[in-house]
């Protein structure tokens, strides 16, 4: 039997994460007569839930009705899938479960893309699924899908509910399992005729999660291994990913970047996990990572890896990646390490545990750590020679990029910045400064287009009080904008920047770079016809519509938006289409060929660093 | 490549041999036989699923297994140390020429005869999966007309047992 332990449920430095986990409503209720469905949502009172995004349809029909009068807010959506990406959006801005609640059939069919996204970044979130009476199930009746074997791969865990007596213990488990460990997406599937039946409510249920047992502390010898080869390191990297953030270990990274004196480098689910601003940083690495940081892996000869998974965007070709470098990984998922990379130290443990007593090993080692002078002074170079920035457009068109990193200098560092997928999701990875946990939201390992106005919906509902700005591409807009339906009517003022370049940008980018120019099917007609004319669309949905094409009005249309905070405001800045993300490492190449710009390659080996 | 034999216990509820063996295909592994059934513990459930891979995957596939909820506990048996064993039923044309014959071979595999009919015998054998190959090579001359094999089950040796823990205690 598990029971979530304090120490399981507290290990989250967030001090959200404690709160939500600390207050679930009542400790102790009485048992009380009520339905399936009652049970459902007295279950959630009880887990503490605030909000849940949803529709409802003909299956789950019997939990709104005890919703109507419950104190947890529903949100209705306008499409599952926004549902599913407001939850995540939510959970990543809080560091709570997020919830989302569809009907059977094409409802939870809907989900499947948001769990996906979510289980590729470990967001926990918990999707409740109205599912046919049981009698009918297998019977290909109306609206009936098979959603927990559809999910199976992309879910933590699912469960079909068998009886309305196991509905507080599944919830309870579902809950416990999306938080914990590596969080990650729980579906809970509830036959329509099991929120139907009577039956009794009590609380607190027996966790059984026999076969469950994440691994929190890291093991001492590891941890001293480590700190015996951070002393005797050269050309050491903290190479730092969203687990970090997830963790809640952001203090204590910057306590142990400071105290060795290493690099950090932060990986796209991990900005904001170590301030920009920090001498320290030397960026993100990957596909479209600084040279700097790109560099330092490939030249290191330890990378010390907490809370990373050596994803293939961040490697490049694997069999060419940091060949010198002995690796330290520290993951909370064992199945992790060694995954894609040997780890000569592997740890397995939470991120905040493994930093933490790091610090205490790297403190207690005779040596301390070691001496990096001759290695800062080559990135020191690399940073000068090589730092972010972008090209004016030289056919006069406005600089998407320029958009972006006016947003971040006149919004500022408190605000939350949720990007869509392709290029200005880039850009506003490069050109955002980022400075503290929870504030960069993005859809990083499924690469999801439409993640952004849905999941800013929800990180603006979790975060009220904070800006929220979504950075977004005019495809990946025209993929989810009905949210904003919802925003307007519930009262959520999200703030669109649509970085609208009248194409699929980062496709038309690799097809310029490798398809001779070609642009099959990537060109939107958002510039060409204005169709949709997106402050027409804006004004439609609820919304303040507002259009940018000059560089000159850039930072006015950005403040007034800022003035506004009533409604939710779209602005429709028309860019140039031909801007392009750089640096970059094109796919399946190794990072050593990393081109600055077009047609421009640092060459590492003749530039004698 | 080498073949490994899982003793996986996991929780006997729906769904747990559809999360098993869909990691399988999904993390890229063909599995080489795979049985199921009860425990001593009616709670669990055991899997015996034999798979050719090499060690470094073999880990990989072996950690997921692990992450999966329902999985209390993954064991590798080594050949050695452990007892495997398949079960064979095979029909074989043994005609009136041809049946002492057959049943020599039957008596040496230390097999039965578990069916009669005019022009054929079946026979159900028991044993490692090389003793199976080789009883099955001594039957083909005579014409195998049907057959079936069980997945392997194995135990390790020894008064140890793998369904003991902390784990298998609470299931």
């Amino acid at each position: 039997m598990t029971r979530p332990t304090p120490e399981t449920l507290a290990h989250r430095a967030n001090p959200a994460t404690v709160a939500a986990a600390a207050t679930p409503a009542p400790a102790v209720a009485t048992p009380v007569s009520t339905s399936g469905a009652g049970s459902l949502v007295r279950s959630l009172e009880a887990l503490g839930v605030e909000v849940a995004f949803g529709i409802p349809g003909g299956a789950i029909l019997p939990a709104y009705d005890p919703l109507y009068d419950s104190k947890v807010r529903h949100i209705l959506v306008r499409h599952e899938q926004g549902a599913g990406h407001a939850a995540t959006g939510y959970a990543q801005a809080t560091g709570k479960v997020g919830v989302c609640i569809a009907t059977s059939g094409p409802g939870a069919t809907n989900l499947v893309t948001p769990i996906a996204d979510a289980y590729m970044d470990s967001v926990p979130i918990v999707a409740i699924t109205g599912q046919v009476a049981r009698p009918s199930i297998g019977t290909d009746a109306f609206q009936e899908a098979d959603i927990q074997g559809i999910t199976l791969p992309i879910t933590k865990h699912n469960f079909l509910v068998q009886t309305p007596e196991e509905l507080p213990r599944i919830l309870a488990e579902a809950f416990h399992l999306a938080i914990t460990g590596r969080p990650g997406p729980v579906l809970v599937d509830i036959p329509k005729d099991v929120l139907q039946a009577q039956t009794t409510f009590t609380w607190p249920p027996t966790l059984d999660l026999p076969g469950y047992r994440p691994t929190l502390h890291p093991h001492g010898k590891q941890i001293r291994e480590a700190a015996r080869l951070i002393a005797a390191a050269k050309r050491p990297v903290l190479y730092v990913g969203g687990g970090v953030l997830k963790a809640g270990a952001t203090d204590g990274l910057r306590k142990l970047a400071e105290l060795t004196g290493i690099p950090v480098i932060t990986t796209l689910m991990a900005l904001g996990a170590f301030p920009d601003s920090h001498p320290q940083h030397l960026g993100m690495p990957g596909m479209h990572g600084t040279v700097p940081a790109v560099y330092a892996l490939q030249k290191s000869d330890l990378l010390i890896t907490l809370g990373a998974r050596f994803d293939d965007r961040v490697t490049g070709k694997l069999d060419s990646f940091a060949p010198d470098a002995k690796i330290v990984h520290a993951d909370i998922d064992p199945a992790e390490i060694g995954k894609n990379r040997h780890a000569d130290v592997p740890i397995v443990g939470d991120a905040r545990h493994v930093i933490d007593e790091l610090i205490a090993a790297v403190s207690a080692t005779a040596e301390g750590p070691g001496q990096y002078e001759p290695w800062w002074a080559t990135l020191n170079e690399l940073r000068q020679r090589y730092p972010l920035g972008y090209e004016e457009p030289t056919d006069g068109s406005l600089a998407p990029q320029y958009v972006i990193e006016r947003i971040g200098e006149l919004v500022g560092p408190e605000a939350i910045y949720v990007a869509g997928v392709g290029q200005h999701q880039m850009w506003a990875s490069q050109f955002i400064k980022y400075e503290k946990p929870g504030t960069w939201l993005n859809s990083g390992g499924a690469g999801t287009m439409g993640y952004a106005v849905p999941a800013a919906m929800g990180a603006k509902v979790g975060r009220p009080d904070t800006p929220v700005w979504a950075i977004d591409g005019d495809g990946c807009f025209q993929m989810t904008n009905q949210e904003l339906a919802t925003c307007a009517l519930e009262g959520i003022p999200v703030k669109i920047a649509v970085i609208n370049n009248g194409n699929l940008g980062m496709v038309r980018q690799w097809q310029t770079l490798f398809y001779d120019g070609r642009y099959s099917n990537t060109e939107l007609g958002t510039h060409k016809h204005r169709i949709p004319d997106f402050v027409k669309l804006a004004e439609a949905l609820g919304c303040i519509g507002l259009r940018c094409e000059s560089k000159d009005d850039v930072d006015k249309i950005i403040k007034q938006a800022m003035e506004i905070n009533d409604a939710p405001v779209v602005i429709d800045f028309t860019v140039g289409k031909d801007a392009m993300v750089w640096p970059m490492v094109a796919a399946g190449t190794s990072n050593d060929e990393i081109m600055f710009a077009r047609d421009v390659r640092p060459n590492f080996e003749e530039d004698d660093l | 490549m080498n073949k490994h034999t899982l003793s996986v216990l996991v929780e006997n509820k729906p769904s747990v041999l559809a999360r098993v063996s869909g990691l399988f295909s999904r993390r890229g592994f063909n599995i080489d036989s795979l049985a199921v059934g009860e425990t001593e513990n009616p709670d669990v459930s055991r899997i015996t699923i034999v798979v050719n891979a090499d060690s470094s995957p073999l880990e990989q596939v072996t950690k997921q297994l692990n992450k999966l909820v329902n999985v209390l506990k993954i064991v590798e048996l080594d050949p050695q140390q452990s007892v495997q064993r398949e079960l064979l039923l095979v029909k074989v044309r043994a005609d009136r020429a041809q049946r002492s014959q057959v049943l020599e071979t039957v008596e040496l595999f230390r097999a039965r005869v578990i069916d009669v009919a005019p022009d054929t015998l079946t026979i159900e054998a028991t044993g490692n999966p090389d003793k199976l190959d080789a009883l099955l090579r001594d039957l083909e001359p005579y014409g195998i007309k049907e057959m079936v094999q069980s997945g392997l089950v194995a135990i390790g040796r020894g008064s140890r047992s793998i369904t003991t823990g902390p784990a298998l205690r609470a299931a």
